[in-house]
């Protein structure tokens, strides 16, 4: 499969024919809304929101996000601000006066809205592209940052985000969400149709402060058709009362064996196992 | 670009991010229009504690619109309770207590929602810089040296 962001940059690879074939092409619709019913769904919105679309394109996924909630999309209808790198696609957006705001900006130089503007933001294979560097002024690690910094802040506290983009191998995979833990997101990465040629990835980010509590695993409770492997290192979930190794209860527990074994152990008393005084 | 998106948008520039004065931005030439929209009174409701009131007021004056209140009405006074029989009844005698949206949250719907501008710049009040809108779309691309 050819990846159109290893030839050209997305300004210059979206121009009026390819956006025009991206629009009406049935099979690119049909793909991009059940993504972003899949996204709303894990946003988990109950009321009228505001909404940031990165990468809104011609406003195919903005369009479901201004339906009402009698049409299919939860909580709707909402209000959105999108923006996308291309021009001619927006130039489509307007032409099919699609309702929410568009902008004309890189996601890749930052998010320039105040500090806990959104309510939620949703991005439908947009971020892949901030993988590439066009010039030799910028790094993809430093696009990245750069958005996933921003994004973190003008979303408000509690609110979530779900990017589904198409990564090009597993250590692209890991550099975005790399990048949106290091931003202070609880990220996680939810794939569907894994190891086959239809596969989607969403990164689904929460900003703390919610119901989640830091727990990005909350974000996928109840649905259905969902495994959780979650690769966080636990922290101590070592039950209390369990013995370490060199503790009294385990020297006693050793010394016991030794007895049973018919080994010579010296008698217990109230100095087994305790801490010699440190002397100076 | 409604007046709710401006009522967000900073300065993108690096050096203008610590700065208090990179929002909000100013209109500069700018022709407006009304895009009619239904109105939303949860959104309104919800987007009400997230708007900077004084900066809206003075967005609102720049423009030359009718000057808003002087504080931010509460998210309370923005629906108003009606008694009205429901349109299938034709006997009157079933009067509902219905909730519809009062004037205020109508002319905020007004100001935020369906005030659009379609075209002209927007200046950032600590460097100068313009973002250009045309056809309703702002231009936040910036030159590399800036990001």
């Amino acid at each position: 499969m050819s990846r159109p962001e290893d030839n050209l940059p997305p300004d210059l690879f979206y121009n009026d024919t390819e956006s025009h074939k991206y629009t009406t092409s049935s099979r690119i619709q049909k793909i991009q809304s059940s993504m972003t019913y899949r996204a709303l769904s894990l946003l988990h919105l109950t009321s009228p929101s505001l909404i940031l679309d990165i990468g809104c394109g011609s406003g195919l996924s903005g369009e479901i996000l201004s339906n009402s909630a009698s049409e299919g999309t939860p909580g709707g209808p909402h209000i959105w601000i999108g923006f996308d790198i291309s021009s001619s696609m927006l130039g489509i957006a307007i032409e099919k006066e699609v309702e929410g705001d568009l902008m004309l900006a890189d996601a890749g130089q930052g998010v320039p809205f105040r500090p806990g503007t959104f309510d939620a933001a949703i991005s439908i294979s947009a971020i892949q592209w901030l993988c590439n560097a066009e010039t030799s002024e910028e790094s993809a690690a430093g696009r990245l940052s750069r958005f996933f910094n921003g994004l973190y802040a003008s979303l408000r506290r509690g609110a979530r985000a779900v990017c589904q983009f198409y990564p090009k191998n597993e250590q692209q995979k890991t550099m975005v969400s790399s990048a949106a833990v290091r931003a202070g997101f609880g990220a996680g990465l939810l794939e569907d149709d894994p190891g086959t040629k239809n596969a989607k990835t969403y990164l689904v980010l929460t900003v703390g402060g919610g119901d989640l509590d830091g727990d990005i695993t909350g974000v996928v409770k109840g649905m259905e058709g969902v495994d959780v492997m979650d690769q966080r290192r636990r922290t101590k979930d070592r039950k209390r009362g369990e013995e370490t190794k060199g503790s009294k209860k385990w020297i006693m527990r050793k010394k016991e064996q030794m007895e049973r074994k018919g080994k010579v152990v010296k008698a217990n008393s109230k100095y087994t196992g305790r801490k010699r005084r440190v002397a100076f | 670009m409604k007046l709710l998106t401006l009522n967000f948008l900073t300065c993108a520039v690096k050096t203008c991010k610590t700065s208090a004065s990179s929002f909000p931005l100013h209109p500069r030439d700018s022709e407006l229009e009304i895009v009619e929209a239904e109105i939303n009174v949860q959104f309104l409701q919800n987007i009400l504690p997230r708007l900077m009131w004084e900066e809206l007021g003075g967005l609102v004056n720049e423009l030359g619109l009718p000057s808003l209140p002087p504080t931010a009405p509460l998210p309370s006074a923005l629906v108003e309770s009606k008694l009205q029989a429901p349109e299938s009844d034709t006997t009157g005698l079933n009067i509902e207590k219905l909730e519809v949206p009062s004037q205020v949250a109508r002319d905020l719907h007004r100001v935020l929602l369906e005030t659009c501008i379609m075209s002209g710049g927007l200046v950032c009040g600590n460097c100068g810089h313009e973002y250009k809108v045309l056809e309703g779309v702002a231009n936040f691309l910036l030159p590399a040296h800036l990001v």
